[in-house]
């Protein structure tokens, strides 16, 4: 088991060099490159050519390469352009923010998706099974912010039952612990900043949790389906198990494999997802952090989040394919 | 290689599969029409395509008004939109011109993004996929490990990051970022569907019989690939016009105003006018979901169709 | 009394849009304590639906099954799903083709064998895992504690199988259905399992029902066997007399076409011309009629019946005639 996760990591490295690679070559690609980029409109060749050089970007490009490397290493992000805030501190901020998003939206697309997908295979052909199907067409095709927009205005403002913008109220008492609102409420007892932090996440979570609820409902009807048709379940049945013990032991545990893959690929999803959803709900995330710096070119800022994105996708990944494994004792042999 | 990549990868190696492994592929299609044309589902998904490439084609002769001109700007307060009156049966936007008009046109513009952006893509990838699978070893290698990163990045973002390149957005910019990140999908596809085909006894035979190399790849390889590659061309056309709508609203897209297009509309709509007049979003949103479902429920269909497990 | 006693079972598959299939017509058959009886017929014919249908297994839908199924005593076909789930895996066990498949890739073999324990003689724990590998090793399985907990896909091919007949007799059922258990196996492999079910029903006066296409499987095993074609039966006899006096034309024609090592080289493999399919609907007539070499008239006006000549049943109008002495056959 060690053996595979060692395996899995040092496979990870040459990705994670050539993604440094391409975030080298993509940064300087940006228009008028990173020095017309800070001097904006007053951007002179002279005064491009100082800032290159004070920038240190006038030397050869593998000494730039590696000097890159080192920085990145080291946290060295430098300051971001907009707010003049040493950028690893933004992105301390912003972390936790899109992270807890993510987890909500996750749990929310996991726990619905799952037992929505077995129903439906399990009443396959009939009313059930077949809204469920339009209902995973439908959210595919929806662009999350449009959705996003929709549930605000009618879900929140009109019928008030949630808030529509950032993470907390303003103003309102609260504890810092992790940065994780919930969990710190949670942790400190502040019931009231407990309940507001629950109100601002709910809607941004079912929207960036819909389309993966869509997928995962899908897989899930789709896996539950192949595996109720396998030889080993009538096995079971033949062996006269208990229709919940053929469930959990022989469909599900089998069914889910295909599952518990998707959801990793949702997670890719989510970060993308994340940037929409964190403009229509004003969640001062990675994804607003990005939108923002894509708008203002700024370039540290920028250099930055793509690292800490792949970084977080890498991961994300190896702990996919870790679980797989644990799950299914096939794949260790590999 | 990660896992979600080769998640990703399995899904189109799998698509890849249902090229027709062996002679008449065309036929294959031919029949595969036939069982479409008794799928209710497909039949809805074809119907909403075709209004929608009619609508856009013939969206001058439709469109009531010209979606440029502002007639109403004169009773235009604050900004504000106006609601529906005799003339404009949809009301105006914030400039006075017809929305109604501009949803019809902006048809247009959708159309030809999506269609623009799924052509570039699927040429791009078919030439890079053919390559990889013609040639084979290192080339081969060395490509798909490129694809391979590519795919590993959400789609989404990767086309931020092109867009976001460009110096000055325009429709162009949207076009090309959205046609970048559907290549490695499609040159995976065609390298699939032809490694699929390279051991089958038609490919073998004709090798055998001396027949070169270049006429078995276009004469025999391709053809047989066409299948996997139209049902991914369908739903490629629906995601491109979804992500060209976000791209649209992040303001990576095409700032000119007069232009009417539903992402831009949609964004527009949703980010400024969401709160007075919804209907400035809802309307080409609405637009968006129908289309991008015409062309998912086809491209589902025409899979199921064409999936070797359904063949007789 | 039998044990088990299958009363003019018929199976017919509903599908929208097409006619009903009867993959089973009108089966009939019976099974005493303690015997070993044989379901014979090409693919197609039914067998494997017939024992589905005892076992209560085919699906609730799509699935017209009529007639009676007596075990014991009891109409297996009027229990409710719950009453048959006691009875499977307790008094009736089953073993399937394909030993790989039928086994859940991601759970220990162990664990697979001990829920039966659990399920209906309430083992638990240790307890149940000792008896798990006494059972495992009983099959033949070496190394048992070990195999407890490995998985179904570092076995082999004949451990598998092995495995799978543990978990099926673990509470000692009083009938064990096997459903062509060594057609995926090696041909060694094979007899190695054959003579294992011999052993175990044996020891343990199980009655089993061996279904299989293969005849040389039925002669080393069963006492009684019964050919099916097209979803009835259509010669009974025990075996002895199955093979030495085969009066079904059918029957006569798949003993003709085993290759046997006393037959003259270069003589022609005699086969039963068309194909499962060339059959006409019972209704009219023999279905195996347009494949039948012994074919008259009557054939194709009446349907036969199920006759009993005091030595067999048989199913036909005019049955082979018995070969001089001394001939093969």
């Amino acid at each position: 088991m060690l053996r595979f996760i060692v395996r899995r990591l040092i496979g990870v490295i040459p990705t994670l060099f050539v993604l440094s690679f391409l975030l080298f070559g993509w940064l300087r690609l940006l228009p008028g490159g990173p020095a017309g980029a800070l001097l904006g409109d007053k951007a002179t060749p002279e005064s491009i050519a100082s800032v290159n050089k004070v920038l240190g970007l006038d030397q050869p490009i593998p000494v730039q390469y590696v000097k890159f490397l080192g920085r990145m290493l080291t946290g060295d992000f430098g300051n971001s352009l907009s707010k003049s805030r040493p950028v690893v501190d933004e992105l301390a901020d912003a972390i936790p923010a899109t992270v807890e998003l993510a987890l909500a939206a996750l749990i929310f697309a996991v726990g619905l998706g799952i037992p929505l997908g077995y129903l439906a295979a399990r009443r396959k052909g009939g009313l059930f099974d077949n809204m469920t199907i339009i209902g995973t067409l439908v959210g595919v095709a929806v662009p999350v912010f449009f959705l996003g927009y929709l549930l605000k205005k009618y879900i929140a403002v009109d019928l008030g039952w949630f808030e529509t913008s950032g993470r907390v109220t303003a103003g309102l008492d609260e504890t810092k612990v992790t940065g994780f609102k919930v969990l710190d409420a949670i942790l400190t007892r502040e019931w009231d900043v407990l309940f507001d932090a629950l109100s601002h996440l709910v809607l941004p979570a079912i929207v960036l949790g819909t389309i993966p609820l869509a997928v995962i409902v899908r897989i899930t009807r789709a896996s539950v389906l192949d595996v109720m048709n396998e030889d080993y379940v009538r096995t079971a049945e033949a062996k006269g198990l208990y229709a919940k013990t053929v469930r959990k032991r022989h469909i599900l545990r089998n069914a889910l494999l295909p599952v518990s893959t998707t959801i990793g690929l949702q997670t890719g999803l989510l970060l993308a997802g994340a940037v929409l959803t964190e403009k229509v709900f004003v969640w001062n995330g990675l994804g607003s952090l990005l939108a923002e710096g894509i708008e203002r070119r700024d370039y540290p800022r920028l250099q930055a989040m793509i690292l800490v994105i792949a970084f977080v996708y890498v991961i994300v990944n190896l702990l996919v394919d870790i679980s797989y494994a644990i799950i299914d004792p096939r794949v260790r042999v590999r | 290689m990660s896992g979600i990549a080769t998640q990703k990868r399995d899904k189109i190696d799998a698509l890849a599969a249902t090229a027709a492994t062996d002679e008449g592929g065309v036929s294959l299609i031919v029949d595969a029409f036939r069982r479409l044309a008794r799928n209710p589902v497909a039949i809805v998904g074809a119907a909403i395509v075709l209004l929608f490439v009619l609508l856009a084609i013939f969206a001058p002769l439709i469109a009531p008004k010209d979606p440029t001109v502002r007639y109403l700007i004169d009773e235009i307060r604050q900004n504000t939109p106006l609601p529906p009156r005799p003339g404009f049966p949809l009301g105006t936007d914030e400039n006075g011109r017809d929305l109604l008009s501009r949803l019809i046109v902006g048809s247009r513009q959708s159309l030809i993004v999506g269609v623009m952006a799924t052509l570039i893509g699927l040429v791009a990838g078919m030439i890079i996929g053919g390559i990889a699978g013609a040639l084979g070893g290192w080339v081969d290698t060395i490509l798909m490990r490129f694809t391979d990163i590519l795919l590993s990045v959400p789609s989404l973002l990767l086309a931020i990051s092109i867009a976001a390149l460009a110096a000055r957005p325009s429709q162009w910019t949207v076009i090309i970022a959205v046609a970048i990140v559907s290549v490695p999908i499609f040159a995976r596809l065609l390298r699939g569907s032809m490694l699929a085909q390279r051991n089958t006894d038609h490919v073998l035979a004709a090798r055998a019989l001396g027949v070169r190399e270049n006429t078995i790849v276009f004469r025999h390889m391709l053809p047989n690939s066409l299948s996997p590659v139209i049902v991914q061309a369908t739903l490629t056309l629906a995601t491109s016009i979804i992500d060209a709508a976000a791209l649209s609203f992040l303001g990576l897209g095409d700032p000119d105003p007069n232009r009417a297009e539903w992402g831009s509309m949609l964004g527009e709509g949703s980010r400024v006018y969401f709160d007075v007049r919804p209907e400035m979003a809802i309307y080409p949103g609405l637009a968006i979901v129908i289309v991008a479902l015409g062309f998912t429920l086809l491209g589902e269909s025409l899979r199921e169709a064409l999936d070797p497990k359904n063949r007789r | 009394m039998a044990l088990l006693d299958v009363r003019d079972l018929k199976v017919n598959f509903t599908r929208r849009g097409s006619a009903p299939f009867a993959a089973v017509d009108g089966v009939t058959f019976s099974v005493e304590p303690g015997q070993t009886v044989g379901l014979v017929g090409e693919s197609g014919c039914g067998k494997s639906v017939t024992s589905l249908a005892i076992m209560g297994l085919l699906p609730k839908t799509g699935v017209d099954v009529t007639g009676q199924v007596m075990f014991d005593g009891t109409d297996l076909l009027r229990l409710s799903d719950r009453e048959m789930r006691d009875r499977r895996g307790r008094d009736i066990g089953m073993i399937f083709q394909d030993p790989l498949s039928s086994l859940n890739p991601v759970v220990p073999i162990g664990v697979q064998v001990t829920e039966v324990l659990e399920r209906h003689r309430n083992m638990k724990g240790k307890a149940a895992k000792t008896e798990a590998e006494g059972l495992l090793k009983s099959v033949g399985i070496p190394d048992p504690k070990r195999r407890l907990s490995e998985y179904p896909h570092q076995l082999s091919g004949g451990m598998r199988q092995r495995a799978l007949i543990a978990s099926a007799l673990a509470c000692r059922p009083r009938l064990l259905i096997a459903d062509e258990p060594t057609t995926a196996l090696d041909v060694t492999i094979q007899a190695q399992i054959l003579a294992l079910l011999r052993r175990l029903v044996e020891e343990m006066g199980t009655a089993l029902i061996m279904i299989t296409h293969d005849l040389g499987v039925v002669a080393g095993l069963c006492d009684e066997v019964n050919v099916l074609y097209a979803g009835r039966v259509v010669e009974n006899s025990d075996r002895h007399r199955l093979f030495a006096d085969p009066r079904h034309p059918y029957t006569h024609g798949l003993l003709g076409s085993v290759p046997r090592l006393d037959s003259d080289r270069g003589e022609p493999l005699p086969a039963i011309r068309g194909s499962v399919n060339d059959n006409i609907p019972w209704q009219a007539g023999c279905a195996f009629a347009p494949r039948c070499e012994n074919a008259i008239n009557h054939c194709v006006e009446e349907t036969p019946t199920l006759e009993n000549d005091g030595l067999r049943l048989l199913r036909c109008f005019n049955p082979v005639v018995p070969a001089e002495q001394g001939a093969k056959v």
